[in-house]
């Protein structure tokens, strides 16, 4: 797209909705957000910086094709869950792991790896369906 | 017990690695794995035969009942010897049959998989695990007739029998759990043990018409015996093994295991009389009408296996005897006779009973085994054929019964009598035949099976006492459910039963003389008339029909149309309950609040304008500048989470919208009619105002917040997290958010799969239009 003002905002704008999205991302446990809402931001900074750069720029700026993204998240999301089944409980279980040296963490488990799958799923799929209508012939 | 149950199935999966190391001799190898069964089996013979019963259980799905159990008794040892016994010749038979075959190795593999089957429904005890083992027999003979897959009549007779057999399949899992219900029990065992809490039960009917339902598409009775010829599609040691010696026997197997338990009633005796003896009648008669060996053998199976069912039915201990005789000496002559049939195949490269002759000098072994299993076929003696069918009749004129009885089963007797010589006779001697290639005899392999299950044949009817003792013996008692006397014998003096077995010779060897006449007679007779078998083809299609104009009417290929008839039907659910039930919504204005009305504005005004404007570019960006009205009213009240999702989820429609709408060949603007523009708001407003008076009805009735209170708490304590929204998707509820999250990744899969379909369609038609150009 040839808009003056885009194209120089993007790069910005992108790299801090990225940077935004995953902190979305992780804060989602106490504070509103979470991988759903975090992977919709990061997707939308793919969708802009594919607007604004171009197609190519975009695939390349996110080094893997993104529906390999959405399916590495929905992988990772389902092991997080067989991990329970290791240790005896259901699946999908939460696992906390609480390090000696950080008792109050609260943050290493099962569940957050399970957010970030999800997180992974939406940007991979939008930023894939995206990409793809912004292909031209 | 276990571990030889799921033994062929381990092996089978090897199969087509033996086939590759071993080469030619992969039916050597693994024809092992029978020959140890059938060893295994043979230490329960003399416990048996001594009245001794034995249970193996292992636990499968406690919780609901399920174990992996067996039983081993008369009936279900005799079974099992048979698979086993059988199955070690025809695993050798079919290494040879289809020697040099690219897919040996996976016809082994399916042949063995279902040696496991069936193994496994013969000696389950538990009602589920039997009906596992039952459909994967009819699954495995799927995959086993359709293994000439390149082959359309191969690929109709397998699907023919999976939908006839797995139909019957589904009958049968209703019946079982209908009996595991109204006996109180799961394990066969405990059911049948007391036979009147079945038979006196209200769902007896029901129960039986379901088992029946099973039994009879699986053992081919009339009206359902037109599956069996066709299957003969499959290659012969398939044939040999599963549609005559076993899988086509668990239909009778499982009558016979009913029979303690809903045996002896007045409908079970009549029903299983009717339909077993016409399908005898009707089996024999096909058999004659035939030229192909296979197909009269095939036939021949057809009123065997009726024969067998019209003998339960009678239900006397005689007539039991006589059923697991019939049984014992059938599964040996007529495993032999298949084999007969494919070496001759095999050697001659022809089945046509009229282009045969002659072969006995070339094929000694194999005329033999064809002449001895025929002779045990036709009842003669000293064969063992003989004494089941004297059995028969004993148990067809025991006392009081209706001689109409006898009569079916001489019919039935003497027309096999006939197709056994015309099978087992005529190929082997006159002069020789002009076959399409010069007739040779088989290895080793491939006549030593018949061979032996033919001298057995004679072997028990000279050792009456031996077959009586281990095999029909115990069958027969376990069979009846109560201690009976079973003492078998070739000669009892010139007695009713005798007669009866002159008159069959008589008649027999009438047809046999007149074979050719009589079938073509028969063929005259019957080949005009509708047969269940065109049935099954007209049944096929009518769904076929059926299918398509449903589809065609629901599926229109315009989204409109789709989009059209989801909002009816969503706005139609929401609105009638709440005019059935009556309308509670109690409306309180909001505050006058400056904020709060502007955004209330903004959403309205977006909301019109996407109605009335006619540019779409135009009407998307006025949705997102509603839906983002929609967002302030959430984050207004207090529930950013909810808010921040919308923000985003409009915020990306707009942006693939666009990207739609300046991408895709669709209409930049609006081109419909104002009658439409109005029918289209009309639904529009009248989905959102369903759906705002529910939610005004909800709000209005006091509101159970039991579930809000219990995440509420245990957020933090038990899942240490303070978002409790976050913490139900990824915590509490995060199963259904894995399945959301699979439906987001495979929506963005067929979105890519769409789009490059549609980009290689456009890219062919540019390629075809530049072709076009070139002179």
């Amino acid at each position: 797209m040839n808009s003056l003002i885009l194209r120089t905002a993007t790069p910005l704008l992108a790299g801090l909705m990225l940077l935004f999205s995953i902190y979305v991302l992780l804060r989602g446990h106490n504070e509103p957000g979470g991988g759903f809402i975090g992977g919709l931001i990061g997707a939308s900074a793919f969708a802009i910086y594919a607007i604004a750069e171009g197609l190519a720029a975009a695939r390349r700026a996110l080094v893997v094709p993104p529906i390999a993204i959405a399916g590495s998240g929905l992988l990772l999301a389902a092991l997080s869950g067989v991990v329970s089944i290791l240790f005896g409980d259901a699946f999908l279980t939460g696992q906390w792991w609480f390090p000696a040296f950080a008792p109050d963490m609260k943050y290493a488990s099962t569940v957050v790896l399970f957010d970030v799958g999800v997180y992974l799923v939406v940007v991979g799929a939008i930023s894939g369906i995206a990409f793809a209508l912004e292909e031209r012939e | 017990m276990l571990a030889a149950t799921l033994a062929p199935f381990v092996l089978g999966v090897c199969a087509p690695m033996v086939r590759r190391v071993a080469g030619d001799y992969a039916g050597w190898v693994l024809a092992v794995l029978p020959a140890a069964l059938v060893v295994y089996f043979a230490q329960f013979l003399g416990p048996v035969a001594g009245g001794e019963t034995l249970s193996f259980s292992t636990e499968w799905i406690p919780s609901l009942g399920i174990s992996l159990s067996f039983y081993v008794d008369g009936l279900s040892l005799l079974f099992a010897l048979l698979i086993s016994f059988i199955g070690t010749f025809i695993v050798l038979y079919a290494g040879a049959y289809l020697k040099g075959h690219a897919d040996l190795g996976r016809f082994l593999m399916f042949l063995l998989m279902f040696m496991g089957s069936m193994l496994g429904l013969v000696l389950s005890d538990n009602v589920v695990t039997l009906f596992v083992f039952w459909e994967l027999t009819s699954i495995t003979s799927f995959l086993l007739i359709g293994f000439n897959h390149d082959k359309a009549r191969s690929r109709r007779a397998a699907l023919q029998a999976l939908v006839v057999t797995g139909g019957g399949g589904l009958a049968l899992l209703a019946g079982l759990l209908l009996m595991a219900q109204a006996g109180g029990a799961m394990e066969l065992s405990t059911l049948l043990a007391d036979g009147d809490v079945l038979r006196d039960h209200p769902w007896y009917l029901a129960i039986l018409v379901l088992v029946l339902c099973g039994a009879f598409t699986k053992s081919a009775q009339v009206p359902f015996h037109f599956w069996l010829p066709n299957a003969m599609e499959a290659p012969t040691p398939v044939s040999a093994y599963l549609h005559s010696a076993t899988m086509v026997k668990a239909g009778v197997y499982l009558l016979a295991r009913m029979n303690p338990g809903l045996g002896g009633t007045e409908v079970w005796h009549v029903t299983l009389m009717v339909f077993g003896g016409a399908t005898l009648v009707a089996g024999a008669l096909l058999a004659l009408r035939n030229t192909d060996l296979k197909l009269m053998l095939a036939q021949t199976t057809v009123a065997s296996l009726g024969l067998l069912v019209f003998l339960i039915g009678i239900g006397e201990p005689l007539a039991i005897q006589a059923a697991m005789a019939y049984l014992f000496a059938h599964s040996m002559f007529k495993g032999a006779l298949f084999m007969v049939a494919g070496s001759v195949d095999h050697g001659t490269g022809t089945r046509d009973l009229y282009r045969l002759s002659g072969l006995g000098r070339i094929m000694p072994f194999t005329a033999t085994a064809g002449a001895l299993a025929a002779l045990s076929m036709s009842g003669l003696p000293p064969f063992f054929g003989f004494i089941a069918k004297e059995w028969v009749y004993k148990g067809t004129l025991d006392g009081g019964l209706p001689l109409v009885l006898t009569a079916v089963a001489i019919t039935g007797n003497a027309l096999m009598f006939a197709v056994a010589f015309l099978v087992g006779f005529k190929p082997f001697f006159g002069k020789p035949g002009d076959t399409p290639h010069k007739p040779h005899e088989g290895t080793l392999s491939l006549w030593i099976g018949a061979l032996t299950l033919a001298v057995l044949s004679l072997f028990f009817g000279l050792f009456s006492n031996i077959s009586e003792s281990l095999f029909v013996g115990p069958a027969a008692i376990a069979v009846g459910g109560q201690a009976m006397a079973v003492d078998l014998y070739l000669w009892g003096g010139f007695k009713a039963p005798v007669v009866a077995s002159i008159i069959t010779v008589a008649i027999g060897a009438l047809l046999f003389w007149q074979g050719r006449r009589a079938s073509d007679a028969l063929a005259r007779l019957i080949d005009p008339l509708w047969g269940p078998d065109k049935g099954y083809d007209q049944f096929m299609d009518a769904i076929v029909a059926l299918a398509r104009s449903v589809s065609g009417m629901l599926q229109t290929g315009f989204l409109r149309r789709y989009m059209l008839v989801t909002f009816l039907v969503l706005a139609a659910a929401v609105v009638l309950p709440q005019l059935f039930d009556g309308i509670g919504v109690t409306f309180q204005t909001p505050p006058v609040d400056l904020l709060v009305w502007s955004v209330v504005l903004l959403t309205f005004g977006g909301g019109l304008a996407v109605m009335i404007i006619r540019s779409r570019l135009i009407a998307i960006m006025s949705m997102g500048i509603m839906g983002t009205g929609v967002a302030f009213v959430f984050l207004l009240f207090g529930a950013p989470d909810l808010a921040f999702t919308q923000l985003m989820v409009e915020t990306l429609s707009v942006v693939i919208l666009t990207l739609v709408i300046t991408r895709l060949p669709v209409f930049g603007n609006d081109h419909r009619g104002p009658l439409r523009v109005t029918r289209d708001a009309a639904i529009g407003v009248a989905v959102g105002g369903a759906l705002a008076a529910l939610l005004l009805t909800i709000t209005g009735s006091p509101l159970d917040i039991g579930l809000s209170t219990y995440f509420g708490e245990r957020s933090y304590t038990e899942a240490f997290g303070r978002n409790i929204v976050n913490v139900i998707l990824v915590d509490f509820r995060a199963l259904d958010t894995l399945g959301e999250i699979a439906v987001v990744t495979i929506a963005g899969v067929s979105v890519l799969g769409l789009l490059a379909f549609r980009r290689r369609e456009s890219a062919d038609e540019s390629v075809a239009s530049e072709g076009e150009k070139t002179p």
